[in-house]
């Protein structure tokens, strides 16, 4: 009877020892077909299938050499060209992020205020009841590349009085670069600010 | 519009929820069928070498112990490679180890599947990392709580056991996750998310500056990140980043890679108890509940900041603090429901941001923790509050309760009063332990109401296994990585295991034939009740403190 026992408690003792090992076998395998084999397989079909899009949708000017991504927004101060959202990290893509300021957060306030009374200095012939809230609010990742076309074209007058382009010329660039709501459904109207002002470089180059 | 284009994408995912629902009871009903002949190859290899030839069903005993060692062995696996990242292969940006008690919350926050991150993906973590612990994990995490989520089902549904934990967790990756992941991230990069080794890319902007973009394997992480409800970002934004999240059509995509499969499980959740209807029922509660709260982010979202809109701008676009332009209001607003609703976890929009009502709506997701839910707990969840409904429908006539021909008895209402209690038990505590602590309290970003709203959102994700943040909080420091690191344990597991007890206690009860007195779970009426257990017991735990947060700050900023 004892014997019967003790044997019995051996085979569990085995099995147990079994079922440890078979939970560490199953896991490496999992850890090499989810961890290693899949994210390369992954990159591998999308390097050859589709490099410019795996690689970052880098965008080349004229002499083929790279100013950007054409998903990055960059920063511009110069009044001359047009400016996209605010960004607390300065438009730098090695990291990405906000103040998260809360909505009665005194800082985002003064800030925003601030930028209303900028505004107003450096465009005098547009009303800040035409300002649109996408101008003066920061973007969530820091690194957002559109605006509103809205936002575009409450810029043509400063932008036209400083180049001498015509208004009307650059309506015409604002109407080109504005991309429509994907599959005329979902999203929002958005100008890309970096390929506006790459176009609008390359005309007052002209 | 905005209305618009949020109904095509809650129409789409109704459309999807049968097809999706029918392949997921294929794939765990374990009775032959067509998908074996794709899938049988590679499973039996992966058993073969597993040493896993033999799969009895388990006793919900051994089913917990299954599940609980082997994310055990993931974690010590993931903390691992963590500690020593700095000397393995593909660290091209040459990132140095994580620190102790940051490895400790991280490899936590991506086995509970909560994926709350102290750290940022692009200076934290070298690319061996975020593919070998990050993605490796997300998959596992997603694939045990879905295996559990079944294993609840058959228990309750009177199948002959609760199956085998190893056969539903390699089937999970084989015929659910992988396959879907693949597809999901092929698609991503055609829409231009990044795939690449290449480190990151330095290039002169048009003013003639240096920026430098981070870059790396993106998209295979993104879409495992959303079918398996993880969140956890490649970059430290998240899904706001224009490289996770590039354009409006990869919203919607991500939104449906995390929607779709806890959506489809009440209806596959039907076809194990042989009637459809139960599980429209529970679908049905799901959406109302979805809808509402929707509902509220969307308007409060578009009407905007008080504070804002009396500067006199044009502000009719909403509230954009913390939005990106590409998705406006809808998309953003849908995201952020979704998110929490599955308990995803990821963010294209800042939820520190929002207005004061608008971020109710992601906090009372989570608090409710039933809306659709993470990898499986959802159903669990609300499966839980079906039996408790059941439970007080029983008291009200004075019959004994029975919940799919079973009889719901003290033992399965203890532990369920345990896996309803401990959700409030660590939001709350832990919540009151922050504000009485300098350590809690020097984290705060944002003053007044707004700060309390930050902390309890902290613990609120971090216990439903959420893993969003009001991000503004300084969360990376000793006290902040082990106390949600906790919460996150206890919020994963102490519910798995009692709900893995329910069901293995039902099993074993002879089913009572159903008579004129039974009291139906499969018509509207149910579903109605259901809907009010459900926001009874959230509104009695949880309205104090929201009112103590976000609606004082809204009324205050009116």
């Amino acid at each position: 009877m004892e014997k019967v026992s003790k044997e019995a408690t051996e085979q569990e003792s085995v099995s147990k020892g079994a079922f440890l090992f078979s939970i560490v076998r199953l896991s490496a395998i999992m850890i090499i077909l989810c961890g290693i084999v899949y994210p390369l397989a992954s990159t591998a079909i999308a390097q050859v299938l589709m490099p410019s899009q795996a690689n970052g949708s880098l965008l080349k000017n004229s002499e083929g050499k790279v100013i950007g991504s054409e998903l990055i927004g960059q920063k511009f101060i110069n009044p001359a060209l047009f400016h996209g959202r605010v960004s607390s990290i300065d438009y730098k893509a090695e990291s990405s992020g906000s103040n998260n300021y809360g909505p009665s957060n005194p800082d985002m306030l003064q800030r925003t205020k601030d930028s209303v009374t900028q505004w107003k200095t450096n465009n005098p012939e547009v009303p800040i009841s035409r300002l649109p809230i996408d101008l003066i609010t920061n973007s969530g990742s820091g690194l957002d590349p559109h605006i509103s076309p809205a936002s575009a074209q409450v810029q043509i007058p400063r932008i036209s009085s400083l180049t001498g382009i015509s208004k009307d010329t650059l309506e015409e660039l604002v109407k080109k670069h504005t991309e429509g709501r994907d599959l005329g459904l979902f999203g929002e109207e958005r100008v890309n600010v970096l390929k506006l002002n790459k176009d609008l470089l390359e005309l007052q180059a002209k | 519009m905005g209305i618009v284009q949020i109904v095509a994408v809650i129409l789409i995912l109704v459309l999807l929820v049968k097809p999706v629902g029918t392949y997921l009871y294929y794939v765990f009903s374990n009775e032959p069928n067509r998908t074996d002949r794709i899938f049988g190859g590679i499973e039996k290899w992966i058993f073969q070498l597993g040493g896993l030839k033999n799969r009895k069903g388990m006793s919900w005993k051994k089913y917990a112990i299954s599940f609980l060692s082997t994310n055990v062995v993931l974690v010590a696996f993931g903390y691992l490679i963590l500690r020593l990242q700095g000397g393995l292969p593909f660290n091209p940006n040459g990132i140095g180890e994580m620190e102790q008690t940051l490895s400790f919350n991280t490899v936590i926050s991506f086995i509970t599947n909560t994926n709350l991150q102290h750290y940022s993906g692009e200076t934290g973590l070298s690319y061996f990392s975020q593919m070998a612990v990050i993605t490796m994990l997300m998959f596992t995490s997603a694939a045990s709580g879905f295996s559990v989520a079944v294993a609840f089902v058959r228990g309750i549904t009177g199948k002959e056991s609760l199956g085998n934990f190893f056969e539903d967790f390699v089937k999970a990756h084989t015929r659910v996750f992988l396959p879907i992941a693949l597809l999901v991230a092929l698609t991503l990069v055609a829409l231009q998310v990044p795939q690449t080794l290449n480190p990151t890319i330095e290039v002169t902007t048009l003013e003639g500056q240096t920026q430098q973009i981070a870059i790396g394997p993106v998209a295979s992480l993104e879409s495992i990140k959303h079918l398996g409800t993880n969140g956890g970002g490649f970059f430290g934004v998240n899904s706001a980043h224009p490289f996770e999240n590039p354009s409006p059509l990869t919203n919607v995509i991500e939104i449906l890679s995390m929607w779709t499969l806890p959506a489809s499980l009440p209806y596959m959740y039907g076809l194990f108890a042989r009637n459809k209807r139960q599980g429209w029922g529970i679908f049905s509660a799901m959406m109302v509940l979805f809808v509402l709260l929707l509902s509220l982010n969307f308007y409060a979202e578009s009407k905007g900041n008080p504070a804002i809109n009396a500067m006199g701008i044009d502000a009719s676009q909403g509230s954009m603090e913390g939005k990106e332009v590409r998705f406006g209001i809808p998309q953003s607003s849908l995201f952020t429901a979704v998110t929490t609703a599955a308990t995803t976890g990821s963010v294209n929009n800042m939820h520190d941001t929002q207005t004061p009502l608008g971020g109710i709506t992601p906090l009372a997701l989570m608090m409710l923790n039933n809306v659709f839910g993470g990898k499986g707990v959802g159903v669990i969840n609300m499966l839980m509050y079906a039996i408790l409904a059941v439970f007080l429908c029983g008291l009200m006539v004075g019959r004994t309760p029975e919940f799919l021909g079973r009889k719901i008895e003290a033992k399965e209402m203890k532990l369920i009063a345990i896996a309803i209690l401990i959700h409030p038990l660590i939001i709350l505590g832990p919540t009151a332990i922050s504000f009485l602590t300098d350590l809690g309290q020097g984290a705060i970003s944002n003053s007044g109401y707004h700060g309390l709203s930050q902390v309890l959102y902290e613990y609120t994700s971090s216990a439903a296994n959420n893993g969003s943040g009001f991000e503004g909080l300084a969360d990376n420091s000793t006290f902040w990585n082990m106390m949600t690191g906790l919460v996150m344990l206890l919020g994963r597991y102490i519910s798995m295991i009692a709900m893995l007890a329910v069901a293995g206690s039902l099993l074993r009860k002879k089913p009572v034939p159903e008579t004129i007195g039974t009291f139906r779970t499969d018509n509207g009426l149910f579903t109605g009740i259901l809907i009010g257990t459900v926001l009874i017991i959230g509104a009695l735990t949880f309205l104090p403190v929201l009112v103590l947060g976000p609606v004082a700050e809204y009324l205050t900023l009116r």
